[in-house]
């Protein structure tokens, strides 16, 4: 009996290796690429008439960028509108990417840690050196409390530091533990519907049912999953370039 | 024997600490039950606000699962390890 882990295992499909580093072109890479290609031709083709009373395809482009645009501008303000490219493809990517994984046969790259803590990662240092440009070494009152007594300070300024790089870890396993926890119950039932219905088909339609309602609590976790980095990415940008 | 028995003492153990580990979902299901609780309450006393919280649920929804799930994939890296 299979182990429902092991979806999850990566598979090189062209191997390729520079001296000791293996940069094979892996599962994983082919889904990045097929995500990437499926936004691409959605965007472009979508607005390639630039229609002023945009048709269907053009509205759902537009509605993306309404989203997009509205966080950013809720959450940092004007100032970070030189960040909405960026923002935009964080959030176009792990979204589409969540939703493709759950094609039966994809493979869902957001599901591994490596893949979210890069993607985290980016946004953590890009964030700290954003304020850092910034406000220069004002940066750091970040940490300091602002109205508290400065007794406490050597208490708060510690917890204030851990709880700011606690940021990436945070951002990257809150996405690939629900990539992954989703995909995990996904398997396990549908091990359920092949075991219970493969001797009669009736005892089997109950966690088939199941499984409807599973896949579709997952299509809407991995909507919520990919808007809430958008926005905490956001809201982390915010606490870079106005320093609360 | 002897290591034998170590290593069904040590497997079993394993389980024990998977399932202990997944016990810290408790606090995450009730956190979770308390931001529908609060804004049906909310929308009660002001049902203009709807759909200004209404924006907010999903991110708070996020943020309290995750613990949980850090909860679940410590139990996950305990049984595996």
């Amino acid at each position: 009996m299979a182990s429902p882990l092991e979806q999850f295992t990566i598979e090189p499909i062209f191997e390729l290796k520079i001296g000791e580093t293996d940069i094979s072109f892996t599962n994983s890479s082919l889904w990045m690429a097929i995500t990437a290609l499926v936004l691409i031709v959605f965007m472009v083709v979508g607005t390639q008439r630039r229609a002023m009373v945009p048709g269907r395809w053009q509205s759902a482009v537009e509605y993306f960028y309404q989203v997009v645009a509205d966080m950013v501008r809720d959450n940092v303000g004007t100032q970070g509108r030189p960040y909405f490219p960026f923002i935009f493809t964080l959030f176009t990517f792990i979204l589409f990417g969540n939703l493709i994984g759950l094609i039966p046969g994809a493979f869902t790259f957001t599901s591994h840690l490596a893949v979210t803590f890069a993607l985290a990662a980016f946004v953590f240092v890009g964030v700290t050196i954003i304020g850092l440009i910034t406000h220069g070494f004002k940066f750091f009152s970040l940490f300091f409390p602002h109205g508290a007594p400065i007794v406490s300070a050597p208490i708060l300024v510690p917890i204030e530091i851990i709880s700011y790089f606690s940021r990436p870890i945070s951002l990257s396993v809150r996405l690939f533990a629900n990539m992954t926890v989703g995909h995990v119950l996904l398997k396990v039932i549908g091990g359920g519907v092949v075991g219970l219905g493969s001797f009669f088909i009736i005892p089997g339609l109950l966690p088939f049912a199941f499984l409807v309602a599973i896949t579709m609590l997952e299509v809407m976790i991995a909507v919520i999953q990919a808007y809430v980095f958008a926005i905490l990415t956001c809201v982390y940008l915010n606490d870079a370039l106005h320093l609360h | 024997m002897e290591v034998e028995a170590a290593e069904l003492i040590r497997d079993g153990l394993k389980l024990v600490g998977a399932g202990l580990a997944a016990i810290g979902m408790v606090g995450a299901g009730v956190g979770v039950g308390r931001i529908w609780a609060s804004y049906i309450e909310a929308i009660g006393r002001n049902p203009a606000s709807k759909e200004e919280i209404g924006a907010f649920i999903w991110i708070g929804f996020a943020v309290t699962e995750a613990i949980a799930l850090f909860a679940l994939i410590m139990a996950f890296i305990i049984l595996a390890s």
